[in-house]
């Protein structure tokens, strides 16, 4: 996988509220047809990275003040996210956000209308999103506000994939669910790297799953990126091992940091 | 009985003119968080609008279609001019702007058609309709029709086009709206743009009922019981609250108003929304978070 990058993201500070530092100097690219991990502890600034490439850090009250973001060889940093929308780039946000008062169908509809799709391709979209997600379509007259939390995920991952976007920023697809239900979805984000060459910048806690089924990795540690590598290689490192993975490889003080990270991790 | 039924349909029918001001401030308020105090002086300016131009020689339907266009103007000059610069900011600095639209919307009716009293005639006559040995307002009967076909045309609108649903899911979740590409502002416009819609036919019926003049504006006071009741989120509450508000202001100064005086009628709807406050804040049909547990 070592194409053109469809992301190239240099150098980029970002300040929320005019004061707040969320990013300070992140530099990643994602080669077409990649998966790319971006992992980190809570408040490293992955969330940060993700909105100021989608462009929706504007509606956080937040501002990419310098570098620069290129997105299939064009520059972004300037566009509103409807724009970076209809171009292919796609964020699935932390959290899931579903629309709650919606049903499934009428969720995955409106993550159409972007790309003004005529009612026949619209139709054939929605069938496309279930053929991925079948029990969607089992649930489709459900309100998504009343889904499981892992048909919720599934909902905002098909909501992303119907306008057949190029580059899906996903941010924490693991969060507060079951084991099970985790590696459903990043098989499903695989098939669909593989079988659509849809391309996927995923942020991460869960560094084991998110080291599994990515190329490459990106860890950040306080708003800029420590160290990259292949995900193998990373998965073999020590320091990684014991700080992400939480195996006891080198004394008490990581073991201490890898216990203080999980119990944070069951926490929330 | 016949009298009690004639009193209580009569104050529903009323009640239906506090639900018409009543969804101008849903709408607005569903899709953006903005509690619009302007939606009573736009119903003003929309009935004062046709009115003057009914009296400088305008056909019926050419008044009516050169005011909603004004009022559309106007709906997307407030959107543009003031509130999309003010996105992001706490709600009190939200209503403080729209208060003060409110006043420059007055001001420049003003400006615009003079501050006299008009008398407005839509041609429906208002006499006694009997049903049954009840008798009832034809003009009642008419406005609640029209309020009627409104909220029929809105629900359309919202559950079979697309612009309807984006509507709801901007409502929802303004973020994930963002996120899948629906672009904001232009909802935003819409909104607005059928809010002065409402409050054009909400202005045309007051403004036969009581007359063409500037108190029209305080029909907004009305409304909020009516919304206190109903709930601020729901079209639905938006009606239930005005027959609720129409009717029990009616029986109230009918049945108790001879033992502690006139005018209950005025302030009877604010007991009420008090009451409703303290027992159930969201009021009847306040859309609650959805929670999974
Ligand atoms: N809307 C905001 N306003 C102000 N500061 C913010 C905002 N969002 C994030 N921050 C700050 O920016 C920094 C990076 O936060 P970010 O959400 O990007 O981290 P994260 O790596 O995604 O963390 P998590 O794993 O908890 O989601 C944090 O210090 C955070 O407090
Ligand atoms: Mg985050």
């Amino acid at each position: 996988m070592t194409n053109s990058p469809i992301l190239n993201v240099e150098d980029i500070h970002v300040i929320y509220d005019k004061v707040i530092l969320g990013a300070r100097g992140v530099s990643l690219v994602v080669p077409e047809g990649g998966i790319v991990a971006l992992l980190g502890a809570n408040g490293t600034g992955k969330t940060t990275t993700l909105k100021a490439i989608s462009g929706l850090i504007g509606a956080e009250r937040g501002e990419v003040v310098d570098g620069r973001i290129h997105f299939a060889g064009r520059d972004v940093l300037q566009s509103a996210p409807s724009a970076l929308v209809e171009g292919g780039l796609v964020q699935v946000l932390e959290g899931r956000h579903c629309f709650p008062h919606l049903d499934v169908e009428e969720n995955l509809r409106v993550g159409a209308f972007a790309h003004a799709p005529s009612r026949s391709d619209l139709q054939e979209g929605i069938e496309r999103i279930y053929r991925y997600f079948p029990r969607l379509r089992e649930r489709r007259r459900s309100l998504a506000g009343y889904l499981s939390g892992g048909e919720q995920q599934m909902v905002a991952i098909g909501r992303a994939l119907i306008g057949r976007p190029r580059l899906v920023l996903l941010d924490e697809p693991s969060m507060g669910l079951a084991p099970q239900i985790v590696t459903e979805i990043f098989e499903i984000v695989r098939r669909l790297n593989r079988e659509e060459g849809v391309s996927f910048l995923l942020a991460e806690q869960n560094a084991a799953i998110a080291l599994r089924y990515s190329d490459h990795a990106y860890v950040m540690e306080s708003g800029r990126v420590a160290s990259d590598g292949p995900s193998a290689d990373l998965a073999a490192r020590d320091d990684i091992r014991s700080f992400y993975l939480g195996m006891n490889m080198e004394g008490r003080r990581s073991f201490r940091e890898a216990k203080h990270y999980h119990s944070r991790r069951a926490r929330e | 009985m016949d009298f009690f039924l004639e009193v209580l349909i009569g104050g529903l029918l009323a009640g239906v003119m506090y639900s018409m001001v009543a969804i101008g401030f849903v709408l607005i308020f569903k899709a953006s968080g903005v509690f619009n105090f302007a939606q009573g002086s736009m119903v003003l300016f929309a009935a004062l609008t046709f009115v003057s131009l009914l009296e400088r020689g305008f056909a019926f339907w050419s008044a009516f279609a050169a005011t909603l266009a004004s009022m559309l103007v106007l709906a997307w000059a407030i959107e543009r001019g003031v509130l999309r610069h003010l996105v992001n900011r706490p709600p009190i600095t939200l209503f403080m702007a729209t208060l003060g639209v409110s006043f420059i919307i007055e001001g420049l009716a003003q400006l615009l058609w003079g501050a006299q009293v008009h008398g407005l005639e839509l041609g429906i006559k208002d006499e006694p309709l009997e049903f049954g040995g009840v008798l009832l307002s034809s003009f009642d009967l008419f406005a609640a029709g029209t309020a009627a076909a409104l909220v029929l045309a809105l629900s359309l609108l919202f559950s079979r086009t697309r612009i309807g649903l984006s509507l709801r899911a901007v409502a929802d979740d303004p973020l994930a709206a963002l996120s899948v590409g629906i672009r904001l502002q232009r909802i935003w416009g819409v909104v607005w743009a059928v809010a002065g819609f409402v409050s054009l036919v909400a202005g045309l019926l007051w403004g036969a009922r009581l007359g063409v003049q500037f108190s029209l504006s305080l029909v907004v006071l009305k409304a909020l019981p009516v919304l206190i009741i109903g709930g601020f989120s729901s079209i639905g509450g938006a009606i239930v609250g005005g027959l609720i508000v129409g009717a029990s202001e009616k029986l109230a100064e009918v049945y108790v108003g001879p033992l502690i005086g006139d005018g209950l009628e005025n302030w009877f709807p604010y007991v009420l929304a008090l009451l409703f406050l303290l027992v159930r804040p969201a009021g009847l049909f306040g859309e609650r978070a959805i929670e999974r547990v």
